[in-house]
């Protein structure tokens, strides 16, 4: 658990990355609040990517140098989408008024493909009735990629956006999420990703008055998969459900830093992300932050992060921050636990009757399936459960 | 009718001093309904020998022979051991995240029958099992010992015994660390499981307490890995009043004997 931080000093430009500077520097004041780091859609206003700075030092960042310096192609991703009546995929200026609304770039790979995209593609929910619509993006290729995406659930509206990646991609991309008054959105972003992808992504979602957010993040193919989405609780009752899923193999790294921003009286955020490691090189970060702030009096918070190794080699990094800066709140919490399927276990569930590969499938599932349940659509999670057990087959 | 049997076992384990001997030439013959309770002093090498039957990995058979029906279990996995028809009740069972009492108990029954049980008598069998064993119906929705107390635990173990219904049963110290209300309750257990199905006990065992309750047809005294005396139940008593000093000064006596 980490204390907030004391300082008197306003943080300067320079605490933030704008000069080069990096944790192990020493003379740094480290920055005071969560929702004070420094913020720039402009990939110049960020110093070039060394490995040290805060946000990148536990993700293998040479191996996606192009994607955070280099040059990236900001055309149109082709995209297939199975619409629903009430949710419209169209594409949409740099200049629409709805880009920016819901948080701008944190770290030089969102800056760069902010500062790269031609147009964004827009995924507009409305209507009070519930349904599913889903958008995938196939085969992006290997040249370095930018892209831009609104998803728009109009107030009171209901349903379910699907953003699903296959195939191969070298994609850095910002996902904004405007969820209007008394809207219920749910958001999945699923990353199927081909074995030498990487993908880097950043979600900004804003939710509105007594509106309520579920977003849930599965992370099962890709060489790297970064995904990092903050949700700003802007406005009275808003409701928040963050769920994860990884299932990291050998050599995958897959990351998710999670922030919650409670920012209005009467906010809830459940924040759980589950993941399971196997293999050689495996590797998991999630770090989970959340921030209570001044207005958010009566807030209702807890996040926690599950990790289950399955094998030697492997390495799961879990950090929950949690920052306090009203007395007057209902609740907030945070946990974290890593634990190792072992040896023993196994002896265990082999000594009465069961076969190996099906002990190692019993515990997995059962440690994930908590997450897959929670997502709303029959069909997705019929998908998930077969996508698990091709994990679990492929080592 | 079925036996389990065990020729000259001689079993050795690996530490970090090196190869350590531990079970030197053990016979033992159990018949089908037949309770043997297996008795000795702490590093005897008792529990060695319920985990060689049951097939774990951290032990090596070097010599001997262990039989099933004639069948050799040596060569078996774990698993096809307890499909074979052998359980051990486990002293320290482990805790086995994400997976919940009821889905590990199906699983284990589907795979030891080789077919799924019928859903109606399988729930009605297990409520039945879990309220003679005065264990909460909650159990079963919680994952398999987490967060179990010592008791709780044991009573899981015996749980399965009676589910799954084995041809064999070793229990390691299944008393050990239960109160006597909790072991009244244990030994019902096992003697619901002798009665009803007939199978053939190894109750293995430090203490002589749990022979009030489950009354053995063979005591075998253990002492550095190996059976030094052998009777019908009196011996147990003969325990209860002298301990193990006598077999422990024989025993170092034979050493001493042997390094002359």
């Amino acid at each position: 658990m980490t204390a907030p931080q004391q300082s008197t000093a306003m943080p300067t430009a320079e605490q933030h990355g704008i000069r080069a500077h990096s944790d192990g520097a020493g003379a740094v004041v480290p920055v005071q609040t969560r929702s004070e780091r420094f913020c720039s859609a402009d990939v110049a206003d960020f110093a070039p990517v060394n490995g040290r700075e805060h946000e990148w030092k536990l993700s293998p960042v040479a191996t996606f140098a192009d994607l955070t310096g280099g040059e990236l192609d900001g055309s149109r991703t082709p995209v297939e989408s199975v619409e629903a009546e009430g949710v419209s995929v169209s594409w949409i200026g740099r200049d629409d008024v709805r880009i920016g609304t819901a948080g701008l770039p944190e770290d030089r790979g969102s800056a760069n493909a902010w500062s790269s995209f031609g147009e964004a593609m827009l995924i507009a929910v409305t209507g009070e009735e519930q349904k599913t619509a889903s958008v995938t993006r196939t085969a992006l290729g290997s040249a370095p990629r930018a892209a831009h995406t609104v998803i728009e659930a109009a107030p009171n509206s209901r349903g379910l956006v699907v953003l699903r990646g296959t195939g191969d991609a070298r994609l850095v991309e910002n996902v904004e999420i405007l969820v209007g008054e008394g809207a219920n959105l749910t958001v999945v972003s699923l990353q199927e990703w081909s074995d030498d992808s990487v993908h880097l992504a950043s979600h900004f979602a804003r939710v509105g008055r007594d509106a309520k957010l579920k977003h849930i993040v599965v992370s099962l193919g890709g060489k790297v998969v970064r995904l990092n989405p903050s949700t700003h609780l802007a406005e009275q009752g808003g409701d928040v459900e963050a769920l994860g899923l990884y299932f990291s193999d050998a050599g995958q790294h897959l990351e998710q830093q999670v922030y919650v921003h409670h920012d209005a009286p009467h906010t809830r955020s459940r924040v759980t992300y589950k993941g399971a490691l196997q293999g050689e090189g495996a590797r998991t970060v999630w770090i989970g932050d959340v921030l209570i702030g001044n207005a958010a009096v009566g807030t209702d918070s807890y996040e926690q992060n599950r990790n289950l190794v399955l094998t030697d080699g492997t390495r799961a990094d879990s950090v929950p921050n949690l920052e306090i800066e009203t007395g007057d709140i209902e609740g907030a919490g945070h946990a974290s636990a890593t634990g190792r399927f072992d040896d023993e276990q196994l002896f265990y569930l082999m000594a009465r009757g069961i076969r190996e590969e099906e002990a190692r499938r019993l515990v997995v599932r059962g440690f994930l399936t908590e997450i897959v349940q929670q997502i709303g659509s029959p069909e997705l999670e019929e998908h998930l459960i077969a996508a698990l057990e091709a994990e679990l087959q492929g080592s | 009718m079925s036996v389990l049997e065990i020729k000259n076992l001689h079993v050795n384990v690996e530490t970090d001093q090196g190869t350590r001997e531990i079970l030197r030439g053990v016979d033992l013959v159990i018949n089908e309904g037949e309770i043997h309770a297996i008795m000795g002093p702490n590093g005897s090498g008792k529990s060695t020998l319920a985990y060689t039957i049951a097939g774990h990995p951290k032990y090596t058979v070097v010599d001997g022979e262990i039989l099933l029906d004639g069948e050799n279990v040596l060569e078996m996995s774990v698993d096809e051991r307890a499909r074979a028809g052998l359980f051990l009740a486990m002293q320290y069972p482990v805790e086995i995240p994400g997976v919940t009492v009821t889905n590990f108990l199906r699983t284990a029954k589907t795979a030891i029958d080789g077919e799924a049980p019928a859903i109606r008598t399988w729930l009605k069998d297990v409520r039945g099992a879990m309220s003679n064993l005065k264990m909460d119906q909650a159990f079963a929705e919680r994952n398999v010992n987490e967060g179990f107390s010592g008791g709780e635990k044991k009573r899981n173990e015996i749980l399965q015994l009676e589910l799954l219904k084995p041809k064999f049963a070793v229990l390691d110290e299944t008393d050990s660390g239960l109160d006597v209300d909790a072991l009244k309750i244990v030994s019902e257990g096992v003697n619901r499981a002798h009665q009803t199905t007939g199978l053939g006990i190894l109750l293995i065992t430090h203490y002589t307490r749990i022979l009030r309750y489950i009354k053995p047809d063979f005591v075998h005294v253990f002492v550095a890995g190996r059976i030094a005396e052998q009777g019908g139940p009196e011996l147990a008593d003969r325990l209860e009043e002298e301990g193990y000093d006598r077999y422990q000064v024989a025993e170092s006596a034979v050493v001493e004997a042997a390094a002359e």
